[in-house]
């Protein structure tokens, strides 16, 4: 048997699993069992588990399956580094004695930022040995959090709200000007693995429409002229200032402040009698 | 029979009179709500014009006799938040005192938890973001508060993940506590022991839904839960929990401090106290500010988000409290009160108070069918009547932005929507449902009108083939 198969149905890799003697039990195990295997080598290749496509707030249509990859098989090493560990500690430590668990969405997000923006079945193979839960837990909440990334992104991931108050905004030109500027559509890495564009729901900035967010940073109030401003920028290794591009702070109006003109009251204005 | 049926439609005639009496009647239009002072405005530094770490903070009059309002005890806070009668600003206004009050259950061991929501993703909402990043003292304290009175052992504050630099600022404020030793052992010197954790979400919607909130703090996929039994009795770890949303407990400290009379002096009757307003969409200035309950609405657009683009003969609709509430055209615009109670009454709601403004030039349909992917998008999958639904109404939605659909498919549409409203586990189907009826509701005639022009723009190829 070939060692890539990635082009495998379903079908193909029922068959593929009987005639390898593969027990069928351990297929419909799903991919932990599958991907942990001592079988490994011959298997891991093979696109694992059903395709299930949504049913989860995941990104449009992605797929729920994990692909062996050169960058994401599952034997891959993967360890937290020291530094990383000792914040397990801290934020395990937030949470009752015997809920370990619930750390799990803090930890998947540390290992994601160490792994450079996206995690590998390795990185959740070794959160859920971390937090001593079964694999397929972790692949559960991995899979069901739109800011987990099961493919590899971009350095620079960029993620635009076209969500109704962004529409209304014309978010629409945000979407064309990236298209325009990084020459990929969505859901799409540029070859040298620099921008990662993608539509996404609401981003809860909407007074500061139409905005998009890169990394860490969110980006608002943009203006044509502004997108290609912010992409240029990272693409040339400058740090663009994060915020709204107008003239404003934060969400006041633009035009001047219609409220909280007078110095804010200090401490016992107003304060009742009986404290 | 037919007397019958006559009396009750004279008695719901007069109550529905009287109540729009109250709401809308001319004389109370004038200024008589939503003239807030700025003394009288709980977010000071809402637009992040001073200092936000605690020095400044405290110099705006938070942390000002925290350890009195606690050791004046549970049931006091509880009453004066009773008394202030302060709804829960998170969308669906139930009232606080009493959701706080439903914790005050004899003793069995277990600890008890705050939680509060701050996994901001409403469309059209962006509020808790101001608290979070430019007053985050005031939700520390207002923990603290809080907590005290529920006799909570810890809060949890549940941050969407995508609000990664207003989690830096809170999380600076909740350790600049810590080293005033306002929080921790003996908090405050007041003698209670209370801590505060962050928990950073990972980018889903229906986590806004305390029992899925619930879920996705203990680590599992964000899936609602059944209620009963109640966060109140069963909550996370398994323990007695509240959950608030973030401007409810960050208004409480300035409430107990002031008096629940003073909050309740603002709004009318039910709907009291003041209210972050979110304006999007298509006004001048879109702005987050800090009015009185009750404002007209027409009133709040003008006043603070410079009018609607276009002037306000130019104004389509309105969706009063983020994209769950049905739309309102710009006849009951114009006379509408924004707040609970009149907002219920023309057949929405006040949500979280985002106002998201469309005026003509808007394809309202569009509009509403964008709703409707993002609710297809955030359905968690769990109850088939949201899954499918969702999917359903979005696809025929689309279609009809285009007009290819048959005039029929309006009124099944709605069938569709009132099949998944009601039917599933927590209030995401709801949400869902609701935009698409209110867009029947008020704008039937311009879905009909785009099949109209549809058909007549398809039939004479139709018939050439």
């Amino acid at each position: 048997m070939s060692l890539f198969v990635s082009n495998y149905t379903l079908i193909d890799l029922v068959i593929l699993e009987i005639s390898n003697s593969f027990s069928l039990a351990m297929l419909t195990h799903g991919l932990s069992r599958l991907v942990r295997s001592t079988v490994g080598q011959a298997a891991r290749c093979i696109r694992t588990s059903g395709v299930v496509q949504g049913g989860g707030a995941g990104p449009h249509n992605a797929l729920l399956t994990h692909l062996e990859e050169q960058e994401n098989r599952a034997d891959m090493e993967w360890e937290f580094t020291e530094e990383n560990k000792e914040r397990c500690k801290g934020i395990i430590a937030q949470y009752p004695d015997g809920h370990q668990q619930a750390a799990a969405i803090p930890l998947l997000d540390l290992a994601q930022r160490q792994h450079g923006g996206w995690l590998p079945l390795a990185a959740m193979n070794h959160v859920a040995h971390v937090l001593d839960m079964a694999p397929m837990r972790i692949y559960e909440v991995a899979t069901f959090y739109t800011m987990f990334n099961r493919n590899p992104v971009g350095k620079y991931h960029v993620q635009i709200c076209t969500t109704t108050p962004c529409m209304l905004r014309d978010s629409d030109m945000v979407v064309k000007a990236c298209k325009e500027n990084l020459g990929i559509g969505m859901g799409e890495t540029t070859p040298d693995k620099m921008f990662t564009m993608c539509e996404v729901e609401c981003l809860g900035a909407c007074v500061n429409a139409p905005m998009m967010q890169i990394n860490d940073a969110y980006y608002e109030d943009l203006s044509e002229k502004d997108v290609h401003e912010i992409l240029n920028d990272l693409r040339e290794g400058r740090t663009p200032r994060p915020g709204s591009r107008i003239d404003r702070f934060a969400s006041e109006p633009i035009t001047g402040l219609t409220s909280l003109t007078s110095p804010p009251t200090g401490p016992g204005y107003g304060v009742r009698d009986d404290l | 029979m037919i007397s019958n049926k006559l009396t009750c439609f004279l008695k719901n005639g007069a109550r529905l009179t009287a109540c729009r009496n109250i709401s809308t009647s001319p004389a109370l239009l004038k200024d008589t709500y939503g003239n807030l002072k700025d003394e009288d405005r709980i977010f000071t530094n809402l637009y992040g014009r001073h200092d936000w770490g605690i020095e400044g903070a405290e110099a705006r009059g938070d942390w000002y006799k925290t350890k009195e309002i606690i050791q004046k005890g549970s049931a006091w806070i509880i009453d004066e938040m009773k008394k202030s009668g302060l709804r829960g600003r998170g969308g669906a206004g139930f009232p606080s005192g009493l959701k706080w009050s439903f914790m005050n259950k004899p003793d069995d061991g277990r600890p008890k938890y705050l939680v509060v929501n701050a996994d901001e993703g409403e469309p059209g909402t962006c509020k808790d973001r101001e608290i979070m990043r430019h007053d985050p003292h005031k939700l520390v304290e207002g923990c603290l508060v809080a907590g005290s009175a529920m006799g909570a052992r810890a809060a949890y504050i549940y941050i969407r993940g995508e609000f990664y630099h207003e989690t830096s600022n809170l999380m600076r404020a909740i350790n600049q506590a810590y080293e005033k030793g306002y929080l921790g052992h003996n908090a405050c010197d007041s003698g209670y022991d209370f801590d505060i954790y962050i928990h950073r979400g990972a980018g889903a919607y229906v986590c806004g839904e305390e029992t899925s909130l619930i879920e996705s703090l203990e680590g599992k996929a964000g899936k609602p839960r059944l209620k009963p039994p109640f966060p109140a009795d069963v909550g996370v770890f398994g323990c007695p929990t509240t959950v608030n949303n973030v401007e409810t407990i960050a208004v409480a400290p300035t409430i107990l401090r002031r008096g629940a009379d003073w909050f309740a002096s603002f709004g009318r009757p039910r709907n009291t106290g003041t209210k972050l307003f979110n304006i999007s969409g298509h006004v001048n200035t879109p702005t987050t500010v800090e009015e009185e309950m009750s404002i007209p609405l027409r009133l709040l657009i003008e006043k603070h988000a410079g009018g609607v683009t276009g002037g306000w003969d130019n104004l389509l609709a309105v969706i009063p409290g983020g994209s769950s509430t049905p739309v309102i055209p710009q006849s009951v615009c114009s006379t509408v009160l924004t707040d609970f109670d009149a907002l219920v009454e023309e057949k929405t709601a006040l949500g979280t108070a985002a106002v998201i403004v469309m005026n003509k030039q808007t394809d309202i349909i569009l509009a509403i069918a964008r709703l409707m992917h993002f609710y297809q998008h955030e359905s968690c999958g769990q109850c088939t009547p949201c899954r499918e639904g969702t999917g359903w109404m979005a696809r025929i939605l689309y279609r009809m932005v285009e007009g290819n659909a048959k005039p029929e498919e309006i009124d099944m549409l709605l069938e569709i929507s009132y099949q998944v409203e009601g039917h599933t586990i927590c209030a995401l189907g709801d949400g869902a449902a609701w935009p698409a009826q209110g867009l029947i509701r008020h704008f039937r005639g311009e879905i009909e009108d785009r099949i109209k022009q549809y058909q007549e723009k398809i039939e004479p190829r139709r018939a050439e083939s």
